[in-house]
């Protein structure tokens, strides 16, 4: 698959308008703009957009840098939510617990799901990967501890390691920030490692990868499994700020509007996905009015996106400095 | 006894639809090379075309059996030319995100219009009735999904292998520039033939209006399960699709009489199965 977002960065690189030192100014910018936001915004809904802005860059380390479309990463979401949900509201372990369960269970579910998925590429890889994400679905709405239709409701935040009670809002907004940065961390590491330039090379060109001696199977595999268990830290995180694990987080739209995330926000590039996370939630909180226009709307975006604005925010910032440099 | 053939018939139902929707979304693959994410929700529009018709224009079934597909093709038509052919240059993945797009206006427009409940449609006086075979009661209708949609099924077959259009479009499958090189106007033939597997979607959504509830959530978890459908039979075959439509069909609905909690994963599981023994596919060729 090819990806606008990464030549645009490539030839940002080259031209001198991201160096090493600009960028290390830009991340410590967005750190502390992290750390004073929740002053300014209401902390619930800057807790969402991180957990989004983490599920899209995991979603990216796989669509960007690997080149595999899945179409069923609300999978992880959601699982890892209810199994998080679940721990906490009837076993009462603390957060920590929970939240470490719900990422193992997605790990694990990545496992399965990615090595079946890997079998086969490209379109196919998309119809399995959507096709699992249904059974799971169907599976929640069956099983009898996510609650069925309702959900799972009033899971209780606790207190974290026995010292840091959950309930201020801004107390857990600086625990999910934390925990965001971590997410980013690892999926920032892996992409700059050895191992991600494999990734890429994956995606440029698959058969020469294979022919340069790479058990390209085994690449794809662990891309799916950091990426499945980095999504299932996102949905326990979400479970554990909103409270509840609804079927919604399991839902085919949620691995659309993953999609559109890090289409929206330039795929292929670091800070994309999480730019994207921040448009489509921010829409999502103001259009929750409108009822089912908010469907079609999203759907509009999406159609506009994907024919006229392929490279995203990040990538088209990225196209423009190209044109001014300075 | 009288359960097992009763679901077995509801799978034979169910296995129609599947065999239809996939063998349209084949057809389209194979020359358009987009799978067409919108293939349940131009399902949906196809049912809702003959339910508008019925109740608002008095248009009946038989006209609907024409009509809507027509109107369904040509809505199909209209977007492969202005939105989906920029795309051919790009990879298909591309195509299948243009189409999950429209498939989520597609259901918002129509859950906007009429809200989350189904509407039932009549079953055409006809057809109405049944006959008892002695070991089970078979509904007249529904003997005419299964045979109408096996006729289409083994006509669109026949056309596609044994007839000189056919010819066209399986060179068009494997070789689109050498065609047109050989005076063949192919991008008029790539809007034909998405208008045609959309209008196989629109068909199918009329013969299913009488069955199931017409609803505007009808066709997106359909087309999941169609999506699992095409990788178990593999899209490199039209035979095929029609085949495993039809089988995984009677499999669900053995499932249903055997163990009815499992019946809505089987096919995924199946899915999982022939990943493991035969990743290309029951009738798909290795790349």
């Amino acid at each position: 698959m090819s990806v606008p977002g990464i030549q645009e960065s490539r030839t940002a690189w080259r031209l001198g308008i991201i160096t090493p030192g600009r960028k290390r100014a830009f991340f410590i910018a967005m750190g502390l703009l992290g750390l004073a936001l929740p002053l300014a915004v209401y902390p619930v809904f800057l807790m969402n957009v991180l957990c989004m802005a983490l599920f899209a860059s995991a979603f990216n380390l796989l669509l960007g840098y690997t080149g595999l479309l899945s179409f069923g990463h609300a999978a992880f979401l959601g699982s890892a939510g209810y199994v998080t949900g679940h721990v906490l509201k009837a076993w009462g372990w603390p957060p920590e617990a929970g939240l470490l369960a719900g990422t193992l269970v997605a790990t694990l579910l990545g496992l399965v799901i990615g090595g079946l998925a890997i079998r086969r590429s490209g379109i196919y890889f998309a119809m399995i990967t959507l096709g699992f994400a249904q059974m799971l679905y169907f599976l929640a709405v069956q099983l009898p501890f996510t609650g069925g239709e309702d959900g799972l409701q009033g899971i209780p935040r606790g207190t974290l390691f026995g010292l840091v009670p959950l309930d201020r809002p801004l107390t857990l907004y600086y625990v999910v920030y934390a925990i965001f940065l971590l997410g980013f961390f690892v999926i920032y590491r892996t992409i700059h490692s050895p191992f991600g330039h494999v990734l890429r090379s994956i995606r440029e060109n698959e058969p020469r990868a294979l022919s340069l001696g790479y058990d390209v199977d085994r690449y794809k595999l662990v891309a799916f499994v950091i990426s499945a268990g980095l999504s299932g830290l996102a949905g326990s995180t979400k479970a554990l700020v909103l409270q509840f694990a609804t079927l919604t987080d399991s839902h085919w739209h949620k691995s659309g509007e993953v999609v559109l995330m890090t289409l929206l926000g330039g795929m292929g590039t670091v800070m994309g996905p999480s730019v994207g996370a921040l448009v489509v939630v921010t829409m999502d909180n103001y259009l929750s009015g409108v009822g089912d226009w908010v469907t079609v709307i999203i759907g509009s975006v999406f159609v506009v996106g994907v024919l006229a604005f392929r490279r995203g925010f990040v990538g088209e910032a990225l196209h423009l400095a190209r044109n001014f440099p300075f | 006894m009288q359960a097992l053939y009763g679901q077995l018939l509801v799978g034979l139902i169910n296995g129609s639809f599947y065999a239809l929707l996939s063998l349209g979304l084949a057809v389209i693959f194979g020359l358009v090379n987009v799978v067409n994410f919108a293939h349940g929700a131009l399902y949906m529009t196809g049912a809702f075309l003959a339910w508008f018709g019925m109740s608002q224009l008095g248009i009946g079934y038989w006209p609907a059996l024409l009509l809507s597909p027509l109107a369904t093709g040509l809505l199909g038509m209209v977007v492969e030319r202005t939105m989906l052919r920029r795309l051919y240059q790009l990879d298909n993945l591309y195509g299948l995100l243009l189409t999950f797009g429209l498939t989520l206006i597609i259901e918002g427009l129509f859950h906007h219009a009429y809200g989350n409940s189904g509407s039932s449609y009549p079953v055409p006086e006809a057809l109405q009735g049944g006959a008892n075979l002695g070991f089970m009661y078979l509904p007249r209708y529904r003997a005419w999904v299964v045979l109408v949609s096996l006729v289409v099924c083994f006509g669109s077959w026949f056309v596609i292998e044994r007839t000189r259009l056919g010819a066209y479009l399986r060179a068009g499958t494997e070789n689109p520039r050498l065609l047109q090189a050989f005076g063949v106007n192919v991008p008029l033939m790539m809007t034909l033939t998405f208008g045609f597997g959309v209008a196989l979607a629109g068909f199918a959504g009329v013969m299913a209006a009488p069955i199931y509830q017409v609803s505007p959530s009808m066709g997106s978890s359909l087309i999941i399960v169609v999506f699992a459908v095409v990788v178990v039979g593999g899209m490199g075959s039209i035979l095929g699709s029609i085949v495993t439509g039809f089988g995984l069909g009677l499999v669900e609905g053995l499932t249903k009489y055997l163990y009815p909690p499992a019946a809505s994963t089987v096919v995924f599981v199946i899915m999982a199965v022939v990943l493991l023994f035969r990743p290309a596919g029951l009738f798909g060729r290795e790349r």
